[in-house]
């Protein structure tokens, strides 16, 4: 169950990213990250690696890039917040917030390097642009966050109010 | 046998997948074989699903629509707003028609300007990560569709194929940041190279300190990559900067509007001997 959870989400963040991308014409946030980091906080640092290190492998084989350039950042980042997880307290949403925030850091900063040393890529002065990628993942994370946690009560609140409509009825 | 702690455990899988990965990316790094078999499979069926999330959202957007146009009514005038949400719904299909069939009438007249055979394709999936600025299309190896192959508009030049498996083939356009494409200015004739800035624009890089450019200068394929042939639109001069006598940074606003790309052509053969004369948007 575990497993499937944490499979649904990885694609789910996938098919979502591409979705919003088509939609709004281009996207800023990136949420194969923020569900590794998510599944770190969640579900264990293991679980965190092996989630960021699939996420990552598929957005590289579906942008037709070099397989494992993105996986590798998501891994550590899913291997942090799992670790991040265990040793602090962040169960509130800035705590959330500031996790989210320094992945994205992390997350760039392996991209971008294993980019450059490659000689894919050229990046001039990238910060201010991380920093916004940063920002949005963290309140896209939070969001998502809170409503992971609280489906469950939402989805018990809806059972009672079904069980009372058929008592009701009868 | 050796037995790990749970501690021990994980560090030695952050290792294992770490170095597996650094293995994987300097395995694939100045070799140009084909697509692996591990990425055929995952593009192949993650493009079956994110076509299939395409047409959800598609339809969601449709009864959502209906939806909000019946809120409110009372149980009198039913009949009335039944009449009234069908003529919406109507108009609302024709006006996406309508839409459609404007980019679809431009590609047509297009197409047969275009010296070059042509495979239409329309856009079913944006990019997977903000790293990477590309589409998804619905045309693979099966419609003749392989890598490296340009994709236009009637604006200009979309990008190139970098990717073809089972029936879709990923797009990566002109401006991501690890794309290129050899230009030359349509006015003077000025020779460079255009590389993505990954923020929507290109740079002009390669430029003689000699060369004759001016602001708002059309800049069109010069042909010499053996990708994009000769004479697509790629974008206009918006900006140059000096450093002495030589250029800093001369900066060009693509042609194409990628936030509305919803059909496209891929170019899937060269020109024939006598082209005939290109329309307005490619400029030869």
């Amino acid at each position: 169950m575990k497993t499937l959870q944490i499979a649904l989400l990885v694609i789910g963040s996938v098919l979502l990213q591409s979705l919003l991308t088509l939609l709004f014409g281009g996207a800023v946030f990136d949420l194969v990250l923020v569900a590794a980091v998510i599944v770190g906080l969640l579900y264990g640092r293991v679980a965190g690696l092996l989630a960021g290190a699939a996420g990552g492998m598929l957005q590289d084989a579906l942008s037709g890039g070099i397989l494992g350039l993105s996986g590798l950042g998501k891994s550590l980042v899913g291997y942090l917040a799992g670790l991040a997880g265990t040793q602090f307290i962040v169960t509130q949403a800035m705590p959330r917030g500031l996790v989210f925030l320094g992945a994205t850091f992390l997350n760039a900063a392996c991209f971008m390097g294993l980019s450059v040393l490659l000689g894919l890529r050229q990046y001039d002065g990238p910060f201010f642009e991380v920093a916004v990628q940063g920002f949005v993942n963290a309140g896209a994370g939070v969001l998502l966050f809170y409503a992971l946690e609280q489906a469950p009560t939402l989805r018990a609140r809806w059972n009672e109010s079904l069980e009372f409509r058929r008592k009701r009825r009868r | 046998m050796l037995r790990l702690d749970p501690d021990n455990r994980a560090r030695a899988l952050l290792a294992a997948v770490v170095v597996g990965q650094l293995l994987l990316v300097s395995a694939q790094v100045g070799t140009h074989a084909g697509p692996s078999v591990l990425r055929t499979a995952v593009a192949s069926t993650v493009t079956g699903l994110q076509e299939a999330s395409w047409f959800l959202v598609g339809g969601l957007r449709g009864i959502f629509g209906g939806y909000v146009s019946l809120r409110g009514v009372r149980a009198d005038n039913a009949r009335l707003m039944q009449e009234n949400r069908e003529l919406k719904a109507q108009l609302q299909e024709a006006r996406a028609s309508a839409a459609g069939a404007e980019s679809m009438r431009a590609l047509l007249e297009m197409r047969p300007h275009l010296p070059w055979r042509t495979v239409g394709a329309t856009v079913i999936a944006g990019s997977v990560s903000p790293d990477f600025r590309g589409v998804t299309i619905d045309r693979g190896p099966a419609d003749g569709i392989r890598t490296d192959m340009p994709i236009v508009v009637p604006a200009g030049a979309v990008g190139r194929v970098v990717q073809a498996t089972g029936g879709a083939a990923t797009v990566q356009f002109v401006t991501d940041r690890s794309a290129a494409a050899a230009v030359r200015t349509e006015r003077s004739l000025a020779e460079g190279i255009a590389l993505g800035n990954g923020d929507g624009t290109l740079r002009f890089e390669y430029l003689s300190a000699t060369a004759d450019v001016q602001t708002d200068d059309l800049v069109v394929t010069s042909g010499l990559d053996g990708v994009y042939p000769v004479g697509l639109a790629v974008g206009r001069i918006v900006g140059i900067e000096r450093a002495g006598t030589s250029f800093a940074r001369v900066t060009i606003k693509p042609a194409v509007d990628f936030s509305r790309l919803d059909t496209v052509l891929v170019i899937v053969a060269p020109a024939p001997a006598q082209p005939p004369a290109p329309p307005a948007g490619v400029a030869r």
